[in-house]
């Protein structure tokens, strides 16, 4: 990339010079990432702050008064009495339960649907067997179905099966497969040249051996890609967790957040241990974005995977 | 439903094979093509679990989820089949029509702004700068929830402390009550929804952009053609499948709107911001008339599956000009 932006600057000079248009590209392009990542400011400034003096200073561009009061009320650290003096409800959070239980969920989702998703994918892409194209179509029919559609259904069954606020009911309905999934794994391993396969069949392994010890792996970058966006996709999710739990015992985050906010106090809302709880919630998200960052915005630049 | 066309394995080591894969040919053919059973056993162990998944948690949901629209059911009797009497409702109730309407509204303001600033950024990125860095920036609120989101956003707007009405107060002019009024509400919940939505939105259309070759634009570039104009000549009909496709996927995804409203303006203010699957959330588990959520939850399906085929159609996706 740089090499030949050199060459271009070498030949024709003049491109150097900044013309307007490009001045009002940079500008727009400055003011888009000046509002994408304004929030993440705004959060951790309020966080700091107390909530208290948060109203007699709302445009203060630093945290005012600050205190690590509103991370201890959203980690229920604090005892009610200080809680509701410094502002907040003292509904407080059973964060590490909540924590927990959103990295069980989500861990346990990504896990299957991946595993199990790409078991059906070399199946319908590698293997020989009656009716392949047909179900393969009647999974890709599934794409159509709006995810939303199958809530209040898949509810009634999670009911049904005595699974109401458990993480298992939470996880069940998107555990197997997501049609995309399916697809997208597939696609990935159409592609794999049939020799790889050939030369291990020659040295003897069975087709499940081949799968695990040549393919699997082989897939690591794509599995990867979908796996990371699986689990923002799950530990996000809050629509069917509020439908399913009803008790901390199987409370994520999302919901455990959205409480937290409906709990107002008389006073006006608890703004700085709402937003330090906003941000634990979003934390592990930004770390585990930051360590694949790179492979999956390359990944989605390229294949353009939903 | 997508573009995906997954990338070309990473770790492949050819030489290995390159001794070994003429001789076996005539051995494996045979056992690759023969009989026609194949794998049939190794298949159904392979696909079985994803197959329970889809049979379970997918297809029969969607049968039933038709057949309780024409039941009476509360979760806690049996269902009762009533015909056509939850189709006759809706058409007669006027806060169904009023909350489809609020979505349809919704959606235009979501998908409308979204979509011009996704395909700003995303030329942004390709003709600019190829900043991978930036790429990343742009993606970083998808990574937050919508409940996230919304709690954020309705701090930043709050009409009294929010930081966008000290600015707008700072400015001179009268403070918004953007969440708590009835026609601000919907732009401000659709315009929250961008700022998450817009850079992934940006990234598979930036996906689009790199499938175009640099030739067309260096030779459009020495026949002195403007940046503006490579965009509506070169940039616009080469992406068109690629945003047809985008936009058949964010239209359907925003017509679920749900997660936003719920934090911020819980359905209000008066109603204004009842979109139709908070309605039908409500109808299932505040009043518990699961039939008539369904019957809904049908027309919302029908309404999709329309625009889907209507934007196919318009669009005609999966043309390019390229050709």
């Amino acid at each position: 990339m740089t090499a030949v932006t050199a060459t271009t600057t070498k030949v024709r000079p003049q491109r150097r010079r900044l013309s307007p248009g490009k001045v009002l590209a940079w500008t727009v392009m400055a003011a888009m990432v000046l509002i994408t990542l304004l929030p993440f400011y705004w959060i951790l400034r309020t966080a700091l702050s107390s909530n208290t003096a948060l109203a007699a200073h709302p445009g203060d561009v630093l945290p005012v008064d600050p205190t690590t009061g509103g991370f201890e009320r959203a980690l229920g650290l604090q005892s009610t009495e200080e809680a509701i003096a410094q502002g907040g409800s003292g509904g407080g959070l059973k964060f590490w339960r909540y924590l927990l239980n959103s990295v069980i969920v989500s861990t346990l989702i990504t896990v299957c649907q991946i595993l199990f998703s790409a078991m059906a994918a070399y199946a319908f892409a590698r293997l020989r067997w009656r009716g392949r194209d047909k179900v393969f179509g009647l999974f890709l029919a599934g794409l159509m179905v709006p995810t939303i559609f199958t809530l209040l259904p898949n509810f009634v069954l999670i009911k049904q099966l005595g699974l109401v606020d458990s993480l298992l009911g939470i996880s069940l309905p998107t555990m197997f497969m997501t049609p995309f999934a399916v697809f997208f794994m597939r696609q990935f391993f159409m592609n794999v040249p049939r020799e790889v396969e050939e030369a291990a069949l020659l040295d003897g392994a069975g087709k499940i051996r081949i799968f695990f010890r040549v393919m699997l792996p082989m897939a690591s970058s794509p599995v990867l890609t979908l796996g990371v966006l699986t689990y923002i996709t799950s530990w996000n999710d809050y629509f069917w967790p509020l439908m399913v739990s009803y008790s901390d015992s199987s409370r994520v985050l999302t919901v455990a957040l959205a409480i937290f906010r409906a709990q107002t106090p008389q006073t006006g809302y608890d703004w700085s241990g709402l937003m330090a709880a906003t941000l634990i919630a979003a934390l592990p998200m930004l770390v585990l974005f930051g360590f694949f960052a790179r492979r999956i915005v390359s990944t989605i630049s390229f294949t353009g995977i939903k | 439903m997508t573009v995906a066309s997954s990338s070309p394995p990473s770790r492949l080591s050819p030489r290995g094979v390159e001794g070994t894969a003429p001789q076996p040919r005539s051995g494996r053919k045979r056992e690759r093509d023969g009989g026609g059973r194949g794998d049939g056993a190794l298949a159904a162990l392979f696909i079985a679990p994803a197959m329970l998944g889809f049979l379970v948690f997918l297809f029969w949901p969607t049968l039933r989820g038709i057949y309780l629209s024409f039941t009476r059911f509360n979760l806690l009797t049996p269902a009762e089949w009533v015909g056509l009497d939850n189709y006759r409702r809706m058409v007669k109730d006027p806060i169904f029509w009023d909350s489809l309407k609020v979505t349809v509204e919704y959606v235009f303001i979501n998908i409308g702004i979204q979509t011009v600033s996704a395909l700003a950024i995303a030329v942004l990125l390709q003709r600019l700068t190829q900043s991978a860095v930036l790429r990343g920036v742009v993606l970083t609120p998808y990574l937050m929830s919508n409940v996230v989101a919304g709690i954020v956003w309705l701090w930043m707007l709050d009409t009294q402390l929010g930081i966008g009405n000290e600015i707008i107060a700072g400015l001179g002019f009268d403070r918004i009550p953007f969440l708590a009024d009835e026609t601000w509400a919907i732009p401000t919940i659709a315009l929250i929804n961008v700022w998450r939505h817009v850079g992934y939105t940006a990234l598979l259309l930036f996906a689009g952009l790199q499938a175009i070759p640099n030739d067309m634009y260096e030779a459009a570039k020495v026949d002195g053609a403007s940046e503006w104009r490579m965009f509506w000549r070169i940039t616009m009909p080469l992406l068109r499948p690629v945003l047809a496709v985008v936009l058949i996927m964010t239209v359907i995804g925003s017509f679920q709107v749900f997660d936003t409203v719920a934090v911020t303006t819980n359905g209000g203010p008066a109603n204004a911001t009842n979109v139709l699957q908070f309605y039908i959330y409500g109808s299932a588990f505040g009043r518990f008339q699961f039939g008539y959520a369904s019957a809904m939850s049908v027309a919302l399906l029908v309404v999709l599956s329309a625009i889907t085929i209507l934007q196919y159609r318009l669009t005609r996706a999966g043309q390019t000009d390229l050709g």
